[in-house]
């Protein structure tokens, strides 16, 4: 089993380094750079809600957490590396008390989305209302509705003036959602993740086998902050400005449809949500005809009532329909454990 | 004499103005197999769920192993090596036999041991047919004997099983008598139980509740034969 997993990790880098060489000739860079940043971002929500069975409606106060965590560190510290690391650990602690908060006083389901989602509101009508000289923190302003502009980007780590931008920011934003993905592969492998999972499925069964479905949420939950975080670092970066809107409702609520369309259970699914309708976004910006959102939530509902497993499962089923020997002992096994169904009951 | 391994003393439970538990005192010694019986209502259900930690009673002590749990979440029974299971099938439908297995060994023992052991619980109860399915397709009667397998799979010195033969056929009731008289070789076994021929098959000592107390304890023949327990449960005889 573990060398048919190697094979297929290895057909993933190839396949990813192909498309990280082959996109750039088809979009510009710099449309591919927030693209992938919104895929990783997607994958976070993907991970701790496919996954750990988490609906969080306030990642995106993860991403702009990140976004400013970055930025107010950069004005002060006046490198990269370390609000990097910041925007990745600031976000995880505050979805750690967060998360600790709601799992271990029980919220589930619909309050944990109301919970996350009040949070995210909260966040976004503080930093909207920090126009004041008296919000500062270190020498940053938090700029209220203007957001923080001006803050030093992304630079090779240890040299300061060597800035990361461009074409380059590119290759540096797809390298690391690749990291991502493999970093939550090999979660999701791991007896953490596979426990995860099972919570997903059955959190009383999971508790009864004498494990801490709180302790176990929180972590998962302050993982998929961190990813978002890491996403929101990017963005501040790609963007060279952060405001309130990164905290916005419209945000949040995009990053749930991406992972919906793309497919949840799946790693690959939000990430092609995710990219896929922020281009179709970025397309139908360029005409006036049909307002977006409209056609974003046609989008939504046509998925819903059609497709509602997402791209990634249902492309992933045709295939095995149409190809391969493997399907079609699967579906052998699967004829004869209807039998064996039957038979019993 | 073996040691004691399950005690309440006192134990209350009262949900407003009911009282479902009233002052239950109950031991249980080592690989000693017990059912609880009692009509609908009698308290047997949530005298499971305190003991478990599903619920916190409202008086009275719970002791395992001389420790004592009262008002332990169910994760913490568990950790001790108290395997069980509720009344509707908890299992994880999504997921294969195998994986569901694995998870129940895996919290007492690393990965690769956990995949061993799952393997070797999955031939003990006969589910190398269905070991890959997803629980989700399986017949009732499978699924209840997958959730005996999770709990065997944690080598539990403690085993508290609500109803585990509801609605199963008569075929697999015997096999579920089998299991449980193989798991009475390392564990003490509590079963809630309704079905007095499963009970029989099983023949051990009987706990008898009645509106929340214990009403008898002894021998399910000498139970069965009396008159105020045929009273109060066994009016129709079973």
């Amino acid at each position: 089993m573990s060398r048919s997993w190697g094979r297929q990790d290895a057909a993933t880098i190839v396949a990813a380094i192909v498309l990280i060489w082959l996109m750039p000739l088809l979009i510009s860079t710099y449309t591919l750079t927030v693209l992938v940043i919104y895929g990783m971002l997607a994958l976070s929500l993907g991970l701790i809600w496919g996954f750990g069975g988490i609906l969080c409606f306030g990642q995106a106060a993860f991403f702009g957490l990140g976004a400013y965590t970055y930025a107010i560190a950069a004005i002060n510290v006046g490198e990269s590396t370390l609000p990097m690391i910041l925007a990745v650990f600031v976000p995880a602690l505050f979805a750690a008390l967060l998360g600790a908060m709601m799992f271990y006083g029980r919220l589930t389901d619909v309050y944990l989305g109301v919970i996350t989602l009040v949070v995210t509101l909260i966040l976004f009508k503080f930093v909207n209302s920090s126009a004041g000289p008296q919000y500062v923190i270190g020498e940053a302003r938090l700029g209220g509705f203007n957001g923080i502009p001006g803050f030093h980007t992304l630079n090779i780590p240890g040299q300061p003036d060597e800035y990361i931008w461009g074409d380059a920011l590119y290759y540096v934003c797809a390298v690391a959602l690749l990291a991502v993905y493999f970093l939550v592969t090999w979660l999701l492998r791991s007896s953490f993740g596979r426990i995860a999972i099972g919570i997903r499925e059955n959190e009383t069964r999971v508790s009864l086998m004498g494990y801490d479905v709180r302790a176990r949420k929180t972590i998962l939950f302050a993982i998929g902050a961190a990813i978002a975080g890491l996403a929101g670092a990017l963005f501040a970066n790609w963007g060279e400005i952060v405001t309130p809107g990164l905290f916005s409702l419209g945000q949040s609520a995009e990053i749930i449809i991406w992972c919906i369309v793309g497919g949840l259970g799946t790693r690959l699914g939000p990430i092609i949500g995710a990219a896929g309708l922020a281009y179709l976004k970025f397309l139908l910006g360029q005409q006036s005809l049909i307002d977006n959102t409209l056609i974003m939530g046609i989008i939504l509902v046509l998925f819903v009532l059609f497709l509602p497993k997402g791209i990634v499962p249902a492309v992933a089923s045709l295939w095995k329909a149409s190809f391969g020997r493997r399907s079609g002992r699967k579906s052998a096994g699967r004829r004869h454990m209807r039998r064996v169904d039957s038979a019993n009951g | 004499m073996a040691e004691t391994v399950l005690e309440t003393t006192g134990l209350t439970m009262r949900f407003g103005g009911v009282v479902a538990t009233d002052n239950v005192n109950f031991s249980l010694k080592a690989r000693e197999l017990r059912c609880l019986i009692g009509p609908n209502g009698a308290g047997k259900s949530t005298f499971f769920k305190c003991i478990t930690g599903l619920l916190t009673p409202s008086e009275g002590q719970v002791f395992m192993r001389n420790q004592e749990t009262t008002g332990w979440h169910p994760h913490e029974v568990a950790s001790l090596g108290v395997g069980i299971k509720t009344q509707v099938p908890n299992v994880m439908d999504g997921l294969t036999v195998v994986e569901n297995i694995w998870m129940a060994a895996r919290r007492f023992m690393p990965s690769k041991e956990a995949s061993d052991k799952a393997q070797d619980v999955i031939e003990r109860l006969a589910l190398g047919s269905i070991a890959k399915a997803e629980l989700g397709r399986l017949a009732h009667g499978e699924r209840q004997r997958v959730e005996l397998g999770l709990v065997v799979a944690a080598d539990p010195w403690l085993v508290l099983l609500d109803e585990p033969a509801a609605g199963m056929t008569a075929g697999d009731v015997d096999r579920m008598s089998a299991i449980i008289d193989e798991m009475t070789r390392t564990a003490a076994v509590v079963i809630v139980e309704h079905d007095m021929q499963f009970i029989r098959s099983i023949a051990s000592t009987v706990t008898v509740f009645h509106q929340g107390a214990i009403l008898m304890e002894d021998h399910v023949d000498k139970v069965m034969s009396d008159p105020i327990v045929r009273n109060v449960y066994l009016g129709k005889k079973a």
